[in-house]
């Protein structure tokens, strides 16, 4: 029973993770105040590249690097739109989850079903492998999970604590004021948004490379937009975002869980869906003004003309 | 190097805005012939056979017309929330729901009914399908502050899950050597072709008629013009007394409705039975998308960039098997082309003076 508890619970944090990574990078795009619903086509083209690279030179960590710069000039492609032309930003996530899928489609048909012949080893901590449970569950994970969980504190000591964090924070707050203090928003928000598409490439390489170790169209199957849930659920905080994260990777694990007792897959299969509406439900119990979202978020921001 | 400037403009003519809007699509074709090129496939090739295989040949139009029929539905719908800032992104499920309920109407009640009460009635149920699962997140957004988009796009994916339960479950026919279809709609459920082809002419009919009327409606009505009100600016609204509740839940029902109808369509008119999500529409809510903005919003445009995308759904048929690329081309274009007219809007807005900067 142990054993089945402890093997639960693996599986959990290996299925939360890319969701870690790729809110933390949404929280940041946010946080400059630009609203990117391109996540679910970084995150396909992030895995179908970071396959390829993996299947061709055996090197996964070649095809992780690959996988950060696909999701970043998809990324770019949104900020140019959404910061140097001032589009409308739904649109444009839109358009770009679009094309990531199709990109994704198109570059993987010769991949699909097939397995990929490199291992991603656990990582295992020296010492702290060693705890009791602990030491197996926490420290003898993929060096993706390490890599999200110190994205996703990073992430926030960097937002909350220094310099850049703060200026990314007011871009996304007063963008006017901003500007009034010598800061470049646009350079900001370009930042911003590619460095969030970077951390989207890195969660669908984690997809390919460890979650289901293939690449098959639709692999990411909404995972992008429950990213977006997330971030809200997170309160645009990387600290509570880690909570939400591996508890959504607990409820894709609870499908198969579930499965044996007799209930209808495809019913299972809702339950994310579901359950993201229900935790959305709940925080929008809260008082909308502690929501905590960007002030200007999805708010084109336009220099006075000079 | 040079130095740009960028400066409101007055909004341009119709012929300015159509000359900005067919450059854009040029753009957008310079850039997925790139791609065909990088690909290994001859470019001009590649576009004669999409427009052979859509506009170019007899039975390629036919096709595209009948492409055409779901996306000029539920485009015109989407036209009207877009037009609140109601981002609806899920047509594709009130599209299933639709389907859903038209289907249950025509296996129940059609062996009963003569054919010109059950064909009302079926698309009557379609409609309520798809507007019951388009008020869901509208409903959801006023009162819990729930993001449209997420809750449209989940509800698709639910909708989906849903609708694969009956066909494989409750719904699964006896007669369908094990495949997950349901039983076929009987005849006086089924809609009337156009000999030699696949046009369901009384979807055709409705599509054009709702066009028209949703057009008439935000152009000349009260509440075409809250619709305005409340997208443009919100806190007018307000201050202008609009009910926000009340048309936000109109837009949505109206908005989800026509997908339903489609869904009833596409069911009656072709599949004459339910089978999986993904044969059902082939990605239709989220073209529609792409239609409605083409369109720039308006209804009765929406006919016209209804049938160019069906052209390039079609056509992409036709490049996938005569140059061997794979299904998801299409919404490579579809991505590129959507990303191409929203950068022109910007041209629409504003003017560019570009000067030379001084060097120090």
């Amino acid at each position: 029973m142990e054993e089945v508890i402890l093997s639960i619970l693996q599986r959990t944090l290996v299925a939360g993770t890319p969701l870690l990574i790729a809110t933390v990078g949404e929280i940041i795009c946010e946080r400059s105040g630009v609203l990117n619903l391109g996540v679910e086509g970084m995150m396909a083209v992030g895995a179908v590249t970071a396959f390829i690279v993996a299947h061709h030179t055996g090197n996964p960590w070649l095809g992780l690097c690959v996988a950060i710069a696909a999701g970043m000039l998809l990324a770019w492609l949104h900020a140019f739109a959404s910061v140097s032309l001032q589009s409308n930003q739904v649109v444009s996530g839109l358009a770009l989850t679009m094309l990531g899928l199709g990109l994704a489609g198109f570059l993987g048909k010769p991949y699909v079903g097939r397995p990929l012949a490199v291992n991603m080893n656990p990582l295992p901590i020296p010492l702290l492998c060693e705890l009791p449970v602990l030491g197996a569950l926490l420290f003898n994970q993929s060096p993706f999970f390490y890599i999200a969980l110190i994205l996703a504190i990073a992430a926030w000591f960097v937002l909350e604590h220094t310099l850049p964090g703060i200026r990314i924070r007011s871009a996304g707050e007063n963008p006017r004021a901003t500007e009034a203090q010598g800061v470049n928003v646009s350079r900001i928000r370009y930042l911003a948004v590619v460095v969030g598409g970077g951390f989207a490439g890195l969660a669908g390489a984690h997809l390919s490379l460890v979650y289901s170790r293939s690449w098959i169209e639709g692999m990411t199957a909404g995972r992008g937009w429950i990213v977006i849930a997330l971030t809200i659920f997170a309160l645009w905080n990387p600290l509570r975002a880690i909570v939400g994260a591996f508890l959504f990777g607990g409820i894709f694990v609870l499908q198969y869980i579930l499965q044996p007792l007799g209930i209808a897959p495809n019913f299972l299969a809702m339950l994310p869906y579901l359950v993201t509406l229900l935790v959305l439900l709940l925080v929008g119990l809260r008082d909308r003004r502690r929501l905590n979202a960007p002030a200007m978020l999805a708010e084109p921001y336009r220099r006075e003309d000079r | 190097m040079f130095d740009v400037t960028v400066s409101d403009r007055r909004p341009p003519t119709a012929i300015g805005s159509l000359l900005i809007l067919v450059l854009s699509l040029a753009f957008g074709m310079v850039v997925i012939g790139l791609i065909f090129f990088l690909c290994g496939a001859n470019p001009i090739f590649a576009f004669k056979r999409i427009f052979i295989g859509s506009f170019g040949s007899f039975y390629g139009f036919k096709e595209t017309v009948t492409k055409a029929i779901p996306l000029i539905l539920i485009a015109s719908g989407l036209a009207l929330a877009f037009r609140a800032k109601f981002w609806n992104i899920g047509a594709e499920g009130q599209l299933l729901m639709g389907a859903v309920f038209g289907t249950w109407v025509g296996l129940n009640w059609g062996p009963m009914l003569p054919s010109w009460l059950m064909i009302p009635l079926m698309f009557l149920a379609g409609f309520v399908g798809g507007a019951i699962w388009g008020v869901i997140p509208a409903i959801l957004k006023l009162r819990f502050a729930i993001n449209e988009v997420i809750a449209t796009l989940m509800l698709n994916y639910i909708c989906s899950e849903f609708l694969t339960l009956l066909i494989i479950g409750p719904w699964k026919s006896p007669k369908k050597y094990g495949f997950p279809y349901t039983d076929n709609l009987p005849d006086s459920a089924v809609l009337y072709l156009l000999p030699g082809s696949r046009i369901h002419v009384t979807t055709l009919i409705v599509a054009l008629s709702a066009a028209l009327i949703l057009t008439f409606v935000i152009y000349q009505t009260r509440f075409g013009y809250e619709v305005r009100v409340i997208g443009d600016n919100p806190d007018a609204a307000k201050y202008a007394g609009i009910n926000f509740t009340r048309t936000t839940v109109l837009i949505m029902l109206i908005s989800g409705g026509m997908a339903g109808l489609a869904g009833v369509g596409e069911v009656a008119g072709i599949h004459h039975y339910l089978s999986y999500p993904g044969s059902i529409s082939s990605g239709y809510g989220f073209t529609a998308i792409i239609v409605a903005w083409l369109a720039k919003l308006n209804p009765l445009y929406a006919v016209f960039s209804g049938l160019f995308f069906a052209g390039i759904l079609v056509g992409g048929d036709a490049i996938q098997i005569s140059l061997g690329l794979p299904a998801a081309t299409v919404n490579i274009v579809n991505g590129i082309l959507l990303i191409c007219l929203i950068m022109g809007d910007f041209f629409t807005k504003n003017n560019l003076r570009f000067r030379a900067t001084e060097r120090i």
